[in-house]
């Protein structure tokens, strides 16, 4: 068992033939994702990588049975993107694309959510599940199978966590980049509770970030339905105030969305918060041995 | 990406946003030849510098006279003006902005930001115009008015309402404000902003709604597409070293301790520096190198970093996956030949290849190039070697 994507799911890549489409659909191919196609308006007909090429998403689920899509578009096409494949009976958009107006994404996720389409990301490495299926751009290797759910807004945070999960002798069901954008697709609040009804998953790792609020409503969500064990980090503790550290969704402003305060809510949640991220495997292998 | 005073008024009577009239000025004659133009007896003039609290820092004064705004003028450009935006170093101001004088009945607070709980745009009013809104946010939440609006169906009179009859404004007023309100919205959504802060917003006498302040920000992903906004831009608001960072794909952000950092990606950036400060040291800044870490970008990074006279080490924090270590490594090699790094470098390189990366280093034999083998044993040695220094 797992999250979302197992070896059976069928994916499809939106911007298929571009260059950065291209090298990871290799990627995750090599890895073993079952990627049926691709879609590249005009080149429809055409063969890449040994899959067929469609002009649009909705030919390319008919023909293939796609359900979920890896969409590596330029960021002014983003929303389109998304909406196109919301419209086509997608359940699951991964946005890989950096750089995403925000705008854009406030009116792609609206109408996705009207469709019944999941979305993860603008600006994440994607979701993993361990030597079953990789949809994004994580380094495939790292994450050996077991039992621990990871949920990040950090790229190599994930990677970070995940390599220490592995060296304490544990591994990975599902691992979820949920990016660190505004505006983002699935967060903790819709993982959580997939990783709960996991049989297999037994403890969840959750990174978080300064800025927004997400953090806060997971451990809201926490306390009432979690029962696994969670082990959390939260990156900016040394962050200044007003200042944007990398990722557009990372500032404090006003005094909230601290790092400070995520992490007291969380502690209060009964979760464990690890103030030094080097100390997350260690945690985990705690919660783990219990 | 932020903009001015006059240029955000620009941009609102452009859609119908009343503003008091107003000219820019970079030197007292031209203030002088502003206040003719605008005609009257009373002007304001405007230190134009991106930081609140201008006002109560001596950047914001009244004048009565064609003589007095000259005065006045002399006196604002060249400050160095300090406010509790602009940090204790201040903020040199280059401009001033003369703006005839308004007829104030009443001040109040509109705002305009992204509330990422909704996931859209949300409205904000209070009658504590003038006042800070993060103050009134902390100690009267009650004063403060706010509605999302769903960019699916846009400002819609009900919207306009909530918040002019929340100010308790009288009907007439209300009418004013609303059309105010909905052009406001008009300005936010079709320029891509994050941000629009009006205080004060101001009443005037016959009942009519003016932007007296005007604060703006954009969505810098979207700038692609909002020319007339990019060409706003004013570089001397920004650290220089920022810019000449961003240049190279670099994002860099120059913090007060002495131990350098260099990292790839965002979160493991903030999580290195957490790292820094949990072993006992202080990070000195937060620098991204992004996905691909090249030699020149190694490079610049290095020579980035040690222009901070301030840094006495630097802990090198790449986490490879796409990046395979030995190309960083040799990197690391290559850039340490381009610029002289005189300081002791603690390298961490985990992920693809990192054994490679690991053997390359050592084998290098260069004295100030420290191994680690992971985060928190490169954040001690970092940190080790900070306070060796000292």
């Amino acid at each position: 068992m797992s999250i979302l994507v197992n070896k059976d799911t069928k994916v499809i890549v939106q911007g298929f033939t571009g260059k950065e489409g291209t090298f990871h659909a290799e990627q995750c191919l090599a890895y073993g994702t079952k990627i049926v196609g691709g879609v590249t308006p005009g080149k429809g007909g055409q063969q890449h990588l040994g899959k067929p090429v469609y002009n649009t998403v909705k030919e390319a689920v008919a023909d293939t049975g796609a359900t979920v899509s890896m969409i590596f578009v330029p960021p002014a096409f983003v929303a389109d993107a998304v909406m196109e494949a919301a419209e086509s009976g997608i359940t699951l958009a991964v946005i890989i694309t950096e750089g995403a107006p925000v705008k854009d994404m406030m009116y792609a996720k609206a109408y996705a959510q009207k469709r019944g389409t999941m979305t993860i990301g603008p600006n994440c490495p994607g979701i993993i599940t361990a030597e079953e299926c990789k949809i994004g751009i994580m380094p495939g290797f790292i994450f050996k199978k077991g039992n621990v759910g990871l949920i990040s807004k950090s790229g190599t945070l994930t990677y970070e966590s995940a390599n220490q999960v592995v060296k304490e002798g544990f591994g990975i069901t599902t691992a979820v980049g949920i990016g660190g954008d505004p505006i983002i697709g699935l967060s903790y609040k819709q993982l959580l509770p997939m990783f709960e009804n996991d049989p297999e998953t037994k403890a969840i790792v959750m990174i978080g970030e300064i800025g927004g609020t997400l953090e806060i409503e997971a451990a809201e969500y926490i306390k009432e339905h979690v029962t696994k064990p969670v082990v959390a980090f939260i990156a900016g503790q040394t962050a200044p105030k007003g200042k944007r550290m990398g990722h557009a969704g990372a500032i404090i402003s006003g005094g909230s969305g601290t790092a400070q305060e995520k992490m007291e809510a969380l502690q209060a949640a009964g979760v464990k918060v690890v103030v030094s991220p080097a100390d997350i495997g260690k945690a985990v292998a705690e919660v783990m041995k219990k | 990406m932020n903009i001015h005073e006059y240029q955000a008024k620009e941009l609102f009577r452009k859609y119908g946003v009343p503003t008091p009239r107003g000219h820019i000025a970079f030197t007292p004659d031209e203030a002088v030849r502003a206040a003719q133009e605008l005609g009257g007896s009373l002007w304001v003039v405007k230190a134009q510098i991106h930081a609140g609290g201008r006002g109560l820092g001596g950047g914001v004064k009244l004048a009565k006279s064609t003589a007095e705004v000259k005065e006045l003028a002399k006196e604002i450009i060249g400050m160095n003006l300090v406010t509790h935006q602009t940090g204790p170093e201040g903020k040199l101001v280059q401009k001033v902005y003369v703006e005839e004088g308004a007829d104030i009945q009443r001040e109040y607070y509109l705002g305009m930001v992204l509330d990422r709980a909704s996931e859209m745009p949300v409205m904000m009013a209070s009658t504590e115009g003038g006042m800070e809104i993060e103050e009134v946010a902390a100690h009267h939440p009650e004063k403060i008015v706010k509605i999302a609006i769903d960019p699916l169906i846009g400002f819609q009179g009900f919207h306009g309402r909530v918040l002019a009859f929340g100010l308790g404004l009288e009907k007439d007023e209300a009418i004013n404000f609303i059309k105010f309100a909905s052009a406001l919205y008009t300005v936010y959504m079709e320029n891509d902003a994050e941000m629009i802060e009006i205080n004060p917003l101001i009443m005037t006498g016959k009942g009519e709604f003016l932007a007296l302040d005007a604060k703006m920000g954009f969505d810098n992903n979207a700038l692609y597409r909002q020319s007339k906004i990019a060409e706003m831009r004013d570089l001397s608001e920004e650290e220089p070293t920022e810019i000449e960072a961003g240049k190279y794909g670099l994002s860099y952000i120059k913090l007060d301790g002495n131990v350098g950092c260099m990292v790839n990606g965002a979160g493991l950036a903030m999580g290195t520096m957490d790292t820094i400060n949990y072993e006992g040291g202080q990070p000195a800044n937060f620098l991204d190198v992004g996905g691909t870490a090249n030699a020149e970008t190694v490079a610049k990074g290095f020579e980035i970093i040690l222009a901070d006279p301030n840094v006495k080490a630097i802990f090198v924090n790449i986490f490879g996956g796409i990046v395979r270590c030995d190309r960083v490594a040799n990197g690391i090699l290559e850039a340490a030949k381009i610029t002289k790094v005189d300081v002791p470098v603690i390298v961490r390189l985990d992920g693809t290849n990192a054994k490679e990366a690991k053997e390359i280093l050592d084998n290098a034999g260069i004295s100030n190039i420290i191994a680690a083998t992971d985060l928190a044993d490169g954040a001690k040695k970092a940190v080790a070697a900070a306070k060796g220094a000292n």
